[in-house]
């Protein structure tokens, strides 16, 4: 067995989802062209022919329903994976996910489980407009009730995957359409990662330190790890040295990791693809003012998308999605060496 | 039956949404080869195409007027051009041009011509709840504007759909939900998404007509439609149709299509329904192939003009992108 295999994040998620299959018979897939066609974003490629129509389940366009089926066949002891094609599409079927698999474990007492995957692909840089482009990560981060996933490469989407089949709660697996490896889409080539043939777990709440440095804290997660990484790697030229953190999950939420390299950087910069106000980046900055703001040296600075739809055109869409540009222009302000 | 001047608009319309499509799959590889990108080119992003689905969008927008509102889904050009969306300003949107419809904000799948009340959506069955809104506010205003909503044989599933079905047929309101079954929804055939074989019998569950309409048949889809506006004009209430159409390209260009049988698409080109609508019009006697050939060469024309207006316009100033959020 070679242990250097490379796979995209897309053949890593549909591995994982094929061992769980093979040993555990109550996990089953369905989604909008999941089967035949292998998902638009080939998450669930090669599933139909090995397990067959029962088990991996085209449906109707029809959101609310299958989503809402999956709870119920959840709390009936089964574990489904179902896919939202586009997280966009939530605005159908909000419902399903929010008031029923979020709420029932805890309306419940505790006595019924919604051990579901919601898997559903997120991201824009490739002008399919703001119906098709978002991230919507602190929509789902926000609501009490569901785990929240978003990994930045194979290696982390494969561990991910299977710990979130085995999770006895609800948990939403946002996964990038720029990071899956696909024919058709660019994908920076970090994406694609050495991943064990065997099945493995990751633990959620575990952030990554994926660039290890001792002058500013990069806190991101998904896509923006890779910008943040070619920020990283430009801001090396003018000798600083950044960390770069990947999150990996937003529910839970490693603080722990944030704060220690706050501790020893003494700056922050944030980053999400995700829109600006109410989100990620605020939760991550005001985490570290509510334990100790004296742990920051100068204003902590976030990029992410300026509160207004995803446009279309590719000149205003570049502009409101933060770069590697852009984030180590921010980093020079936080070390008060803006040009 | 059509009179001469409907058929020669009919043809003329359908004859410039199929050349519009055919450019547009030309003009969506530049810049995507050798190697496909599909956030690359002169046009970016996804590109749902409706040649071979023609008859859908002449064969009702013949009866409308600008005042009647239409609501198409995320492959929507036949349909706009038959509303009379202005040619121009929407390939310079898709172009992504500061010109655009809404200055390259929406994009193909979000095209808005406020001045002949078209507009569409990308998230599949959303476009049938604000077309029963608007034939509400027309009934509120006085008028005899009516609403007419474009959903896939897909969307047909969507919860929106029923929703909005129940609403017109409860309100009688004036609505003609047109479904295009294209057979495919994406990699999906209709047989494996819907219950039913012919989802015009779901109208009888909503309290409206049902219609059927065999084969991608534009004359035929000419008469039904034409009862079903008259009769929403009049006040009667909501009808639904649904016609048997023809999907020509993939789902999306760049689409592998492993999904679909081989020879099917050339078989149903071999049916052209504007082949067919031509051969009937000859046949009829009353145009000559002088006055086909003469509006098929406007309506090539006037798509040309409408991809060199988009060629040469602006791009928006990236900053641009901060504008029009709020009213
Ligand atoms: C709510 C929602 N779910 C899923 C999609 C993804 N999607 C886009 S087009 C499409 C198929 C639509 O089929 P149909 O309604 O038959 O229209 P067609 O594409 O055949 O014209 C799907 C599933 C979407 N855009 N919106």
């Amino acid at each position: 067995m070679s242990s250097n295999r490379q796979l995209t994040v897309s053949r890593a998620m549909a591995e994982a989802i094929a061992l769980e299959m093979r040993t555990d018979p109550s996990v089953f897939v369905m989604g909008e062209d999941i089967g035949t066609y292998g998902g638009i974003f080939g998450a669930t490629a090669g599933l139909l022919d090995e397990f067959g129509e029962e088990r991996v389940r085209d449906t109707p366009i029809s959101e609310t329903g299958f989503i809402g089926a999956g709870v119920g066949a959840a709390m009936a002891g089964m574990r489904p994976i179902v896919e939202l094609m586009f997280v966009d599409f939530f605005g159908v079927c909000m419902d399903s996910i929010y008031n029923l698999a979020a709420k029932n474990t805890y309306f419940s007492g505790g006595n019924c489980k919604v051990p579901m995957v919601i898997m559903t692909a997120t991201g824009g840089g490739y002008s399919d407009a703001g119906q098709h482009s978002q991230t919507l990560h602190a929509t789902f981060a926000h609501l009490p009730g569901m785990k929240v996933v978003a990994p930045s490469n194979a290696y982390d989407a494969k561990g991910l995957m299977a710990a979130a089949i085995r999770d006895d709660s609800p948990v939403v697996f946002m996964f990038h359409k720029g990071l899956q490896g696909l024919a058709w889409m660019a994908s920076p080539e970090e994406a694609a990662t050495a991943v064990p043939e065997e099945a493995y777990t990751l633990p959620f709440g575990e952030a990554r330190v994926v660039r290890a440095g001792k002058d500013v804290t990069l806190v991101t997660l998904s896509m923006m790890v890779h910008r943040a990484m070619d920020a990283a790697r430009a801001l090396e030229k003018d000798g600083i040295d950044a960390e770069v953190i990947d999150l990996r999950s937003l529910v839970p939420l490693d603080r722990e990791t944030i704060l220690q390299s706050v501790a020893k950087t003494g700056r922050l910069v944030v980053v999400d693809e995700d829109y600006r106000s109410y989100g990620l980046t605020a939760e991550v900055i005001a985490s570290v003012v509510e334990k100790d703001p004296g742990l920051l040296k100068a204003p902590p600075q976030r990029l992410a998308v300026p509160d207004v739809p995803i446009p279309y055109s590719r000149p205003m869409e570049q502009f409101v999605l933060p770069n590697a540009e852009t984030i180590a222009a921010a980093t020079r302000i936080t070390l008060g060496k803006a040009g | 039956m059509p009179s001469k001047a409907q058929l020669l608009w009919m043809y003329e319309a359908m004859e410039k949404a199929r050349y519009y499509e055919d450019t547009m799959a030309t003009v969506y590889m530049e810049g995507k080869q050798p190697k496909f990108d599909i956030g690359a080119g002169t046009v970016p992003g996804e590109m749902h195409l409706a040649a071979g689905q023609e008859p859908c969008a002449a064969g009702v927008c013949v009866h409308l007027r600008p005042e009647d509102t239409v609501t198409a889904p995320h492959r929507p050009h036949h349909v706009a051009i038959a509303k009379g969306v202005d040619l121009n300003r929407m390939t310079a949107e898709i172009f992504g041009k500061k010109s655009g419809l809404s200055g390259g904000r929406g994009g193909h799948m979000h095209l808005f011509d406020p001045a002949v009340n078209f507009a569409c959506s990308g998230i599949i069955a959303e476009g049938t709840g604000p077309a029963v809104g608007a034939a509400l506010a027309a009934k509120l205003k006085g008028s005899d504007a009516i609403s007419v909503s474009y959903i896939g044989e897909g969307a047909a599933n969507q919860g929106a759909t029923h929703e909005a079905l129940n609403l017109a047929g409860l309100w009688k309101l004036p609505v003609v939900f047109v479904i295009e079954d294209n057979a495919w929804g994406i990699s999906v055939p209709k047989s494996k998404a819907t219950a039913i074989a012919d989802t015009s019998q779901r109208a009888a569950g909503y309290g409206m007509p049902g219609h059927h309409v065999a084969d991608n048949d534009t004359l035929a889809l000419f008469e039904v439609a034409g009862e079903a506006v008259a009769r929403a004009r009049r006040g009667e209430g909501p009808s639904l149709i649904e016609v048997e159409t023809y999907r020509y390209y993939g789902h999306f260009q760049g689409d592998p299509e492993l999904y679909r049988p081989k020879g099917e698409v050339e078989a149903l080109k071999a049916k052209d329904p504007i082949e067919r609508l031509r051969k009937a019009m000859l046949e009829g006697g009353e145009i000559t192939a002088e006055e086909a050939d003469a509006a098929r060469d406007r309506a090539r024309q006037e798509v040309d003009e409408a991809y060199a207006f988009a060629r040469a316009a602006d791009y928006p100033a990236p900053e641009e992108a901060l504008t029009h959020v709020f009213a």
